[in-house]
């Protein structure tokens, strides 16, 4: 059976685009293929992942000029068609400012950029990203981000909860949602969230640095193996 | 016609500016002790080729919308002037 196509975006600034392109490349029967912003084509792909990185250098704000490269057009195309896109860092700030997931990220509340191991909570697990996981597993997934304090309007969070959008959350060692474990400030310790139809998830930490055993956590394999086994019908 | 936006971005008040407050206690510690507050944005300027200023403002309003500005966290306002 022909390998089933992958597309990471590449931005200008993108810096986690080829950790990623690694980390989908190590699962059998998947293939990377690295799609330029100024592309139109999405090659085929079956899940497009946008990844970690400074794209446009960060410029007015994070993700914001990303949004009208000519690849997000398909991308968001492609999203609206139902098919799944995954936003890593940047990449969920590029969801959020295209409008395919809502809320905004603002600077972390302690002002510094955090680069750390953080504890999520996987609190949906019924989504295609996560279904490899256990309902409120505990997971090991680093953060390397300076915007990651999520907001969003009061009925929008109220919204998120009722239609079990929230994904991951910050939690301590023993997966309790406290202050304490919140490393940016995010209401509710949101890390992570998805959209009403299921198919776009967005969120903070890497999962492809977490996904290989030298690299200290395996935690953020199955969220991939979830994502791929979920296009290759298996 | 020509005409200059001057456009300002700012953080809603009920989000934190962390770089307003990094810039208020800077001040406080040079002694300003009457500063109450800092807060911090962006000013853009932006050379619009219109002839009449309705239609510059319309452009305007819809470039903060879309792109200047993030309604979810931001607002804006700007002025325009003529410029030949």
């Amino acid at each position: 059976m022909a390998d089933v196509t992958v597309g990471v975006v590449v931005f200008p600034g993108s810096n986690c685009d080829h950790d990623t392109e690694y980390a989908v490349g190590s699962f059998s029967g998947i293939k990377p293929v690295m799609l330029w912003h100024n592309d139109h084509d999405l090659q085929g792909s079956k899940a497009i992942i946008l990844p970690g990185g400074f794209s446009y250098g960060d410029y007015l704000r994070a993700g914001s000029i990303a949004r009208f490269s000519p690849i997000m057009q398909e991308v968001i195309e492609f999203a609206r068609k139902g098919f799944p896109v995954l936003g890593i860092c940047n990449g969920f700030q590029v969801l959020l400012e295209s409008g395919l997931l809502e809320g905004a990220l603002s600077r972390n509340r302690d002002k510094k950029f955090l680069c750390c191991q953080t504890t999520l909570k996987a609190v949906n697990c019924s989504t295609i990203f996560t279904s490899l996981y256990k309902q409120d597993d505990l997971l090991s997934i680093p953060i390397a981000h300076g915007q990651g304090n999520y907001f969003a309007p009061q009925e929008v969070i109220e919204s998120l909860e009722e239609h079990d959008q929230i994904v991951f959350k910050y939690t301590d060692a023993s997966g309790l949602v406290t202050d304490e474990a919140n490393p940016n400030g995010s209401l509710r310790n949101i890390a992570g969230i998805i959209n009403r139809q299921g198919n776009v998830l967005g969120l903070m930490p890497h999962p492809e640095r977490a996904s290989e055993q030298s690299l200290g956590s395996l935690d953020g394999r199955p969220l991939f193996e979830s994502l791929f086994r979920h296009i290759a019908g298996v | 016609m020509a005409y200059t936006a001057k456009i300002k971005v700012t953080l809603r008040q009920s989000i934190l500016d962390v770089q307003g407050k990094a810039v208020e206690h800077a001040l406080k510690n040079l002694g300003y002790h009457t500063v109450e507050s800092a807060r911090i944005g962006k000013y853009i300027e932006v050379t619009i080729n219109e002839e009449e200023l309705l239609q510059a403002e319309r452009i305007c309003n819809e470039i903060s919308q879309k792109l200047l500005s993030n309604p979810v966290m931001e607002n804006y306002s700007f002025e325009l002037e003529q410029v030949n």
